[in-house]
């Protein structure tokens, strides 16, 4: 070739445009190979709300069920129980909020959170340490009996889950 | 180093062969002719013997495969199955069991020969982070085998470990679920498990090849830490390695048998024996002890994402290693001051993996976080500084001068390799 083209040159666009259009390619296929590794069809459909009788729960009990495959706690909580999850100063929590934030108007002696841990996702063992509440074997967290987190190394609270009360012995979780 | 094949075919189909696929005469000179520094010591014999390993793995894996059932409703009872109905099941299962933890025991003897001899120092940094991307394979890889048995132990494992994910903000939550395919740790995460258990002891082999590719480049470092140069440094691969290795090989796998056929479950935790529960963790979940330093560097830290980071970075600041030791003297036998801080951060390793064993309170959380402290502290602050205030010993020449001393070298070495064993002595 005698002659030399100024940049760029026809041959450097259609290289560039080359490049894109195969790496806009390679994105659309390899999206598929990681959306599959989220929630199936099957699994969501799991998460469909499910009805709980509260009335075998006696005061005091907390009783394990699953939703979606994970584990929650219903708690029947005693008066002194929910006394004490009220009676607190928020600005001593790690993660502040009000008991009332966290149970239903007119319901406050039902707590329903999310059975695991907030730090690695253990099962915390209930009516233990010094709050009453739970505490985890695996790394000891603590947690009152709202389900708030006092000691760490837990970031946050037991999360409550979307939950509605249909009539006052039943609850619809999901 | 002398790489290049001197190997000829002696048969004309060897010679038509290797004229199409020169694949003999790259095994000749890497395996066979390849010039070793001859002072290698038996902490040497620990790339063999993980290479044994890493095929032992792959071979009991394989035939494991063909008995288990990667389901929450049928994992626990396929691996009872392998147990009391598979022919040699028992064994089979045993071999690969104990066989990960001998994985990495050798591993880490490989690890910490590299640190004392200074392995990862130039032209080796390359070979070094290869190494560092294995030990995450492995320790991916164990991991995800680990669970395959859905025992209490393997449930509780898979929880805790793929919830170290939801410490990152923002995306945390949802990388947790594309990991488990669900909202909880359930029979999509264990599916998942298996096919990448199966797939991932083939990455490892595959770096594996990069790894040691990388190491023949430079050629093996070795005690006195100084580069071969000349015939003198070295002997031929085979049969003095070949022989020296297989010997090693044969002591470690009689340890092996040893645990297999005397203590199988000694390093494992009767509590995966119980099937998983999601409902129940048990009163003490700790992970296998190959993990237990990490274990106890995560829960040092009172921050999630803190401890989290933390126990991710004291396996990356391996890769910069190369880099932190500013110390241009290999060999830890010329470092005297490099040497006892060598073997206080051996320590504090063990303790590391003591403290992850316990429960996490009191006084244990305490010792965790000085222990942390000082991991960090060694490779971030000592050995950096040590390199500039540290008065290394007189290196040798070379690698000759070093076995065999300044005057003989010369003579010692003219009557060639088969005086070797006689100057040893």
């Amino acid at each position: 070739m005698a002659t030399t083209a100024a940049e760029p040159t026809r041959r450097d666009f259609l290289y560039l445009a080359t490049g894109a259009v195969g790496a806009i390619g390679v994105a659309a296929v390899l999206w598929p190979f990681i959306s599959q590794m989220n929630p199936d069809a099957d699994t969501i459909a799991q998460g469909a709300p499910v009805d709980f009788d509260l009335t075998p729960v006696a005061e005091g009990q907390i009783v394990k069920l699953f939703w979606r495959g994970k584990l929650i706690f219903v708690r029947n909580r005693t008066p002194a129980e929910v006394k004490a999850a009220e009676d607190v100063n928020l600005a001593s929590l790690i993660d502040p909020q009000a008991d009332s934030a966290r149970v239903k108007k007119g319901h406050a002696n039902w707590l329903v959170v999310y059975g695991n841990c907030t730090h690695l996702g253990c099962v915390p063992l209930g009516n233990e340490g010094p709050y009453n509440g739970w505490v985890c074997p695996c790394h000891g967290s603590v947690f009152d009996t709202s389900g708030r987190v006092r000691v760490g190394p837990a970031p946050t609270n037991l999360p409550v889950p979307p939950y509605e009360f249909v009539s006052d012995t039943k609850i619809k979780i999901g | 180093m002398s790489g290049h094949s001197t190997y000829v075919p002696k048969s004309a189909v060897g010679k038509w062969f290797e004229s199409r696929l020169p694949i003999m005469g790259l095994i000749h000179s890497s395996f066979v002719v390849f010039p070793n520094p001859r002072n290698l010591n038996y902490l040497w014999t620990f790339g063999g013997i993980l290479a044994f390993m890493l095929v032992s793995q792959i071979l009991t894996g394989v035939v494991l495969a063909m008995h288990y059932t990667p389901h929450v409703d049928f994992a626990f009872s396929s691996v009872e199955k392998i147990m009391r109905d598979v022919n040699y099941g028992w064994l089979l299962r045993y071999l690969h069991a104990n066989g990960a933890s001998m994985f990495f025991i050798a591993v880490y003897v490989h690890i910490f020969r590299g640190l004392y001899y200074g392995s990862y120092k130039a032209p080796r940094e390359i070979l070094w982070i290869l190494g560092v991307i294995i030990f995450l394979l492995m320790m991916a890889t164990a991991f995800m085998g680990y669970v395959l048995p859905w025992g209490q132990m393997s449930f509780w494992g898979a929880t805790v470990i793929t919830n170290l994910f939801s410490a990152f903000p923002i995306v945390g939550e949802s990388i947790v679920t594309w990991l488990w395919g669900g909202y909880s740790v359930a029979n999509p995460t264990l599916n998942r498990f298996f096919s990448l258990h199966y797939l991932m002891p083939f990455m490892i082999a595959g770096v594996v090849v990069l790894h040691i590719w990388a190491l023949h480049v430079p050629g093996s470092n070795n005690p006195a830490g100084v580069e071969k140069q000349t015939a003198k440094d070295t002997l031929p691969f085979h049969p003095y390695f070949t022989v020296k290795d297989a010997f090693a090989l044969v002591c470690f796998i009689i340890m092996f048998s040893w645990f297999v056929f005397y203590t199988p479950n000694y390093l494992g935790h009767a509590d995966n024996y119980i099937p998983a529960n999601p409902a129940v963790t048990p009163a003490h979940i700790v992970p296998e002890w190959y993990f237990l330093p990490f274990y106890a560097i995560l829960r040092a830290v009172p921050d999630k994402l803190g401890g989290v980071l933390l126990m991710f970075g004291a396996i990356a600041v391996l890769v910069f290693l190369p880099w932190l030791d500013t110390s241009k003297v290999k060999s830890a036998k010329y470092r005297p001051l490099f040497r006892q801080f060598f073997w206080v951060f051996a320590i504090v390793c063990v303790l590391l993996g003591w403290v992850g064993a316990k429960p996490a309170e009191g006084g244990y959380i305490l010792l965790a976080r000085v222990l942390t402290a000082y991991y960090f502290a060694h490779f971030l602050i000592i050995l950096p500084l040590l390199g500039l205030f540290e008065t290394p010993r007189k290196v040798p020449a070379s690698i000759a001068e070093a076995v065999l001393g300044k005057g003989g070298s010369a003579n010692a070495m003219a009557a060639g390799a088969h005086a070797e064993p006689n100057t040893k002595g």
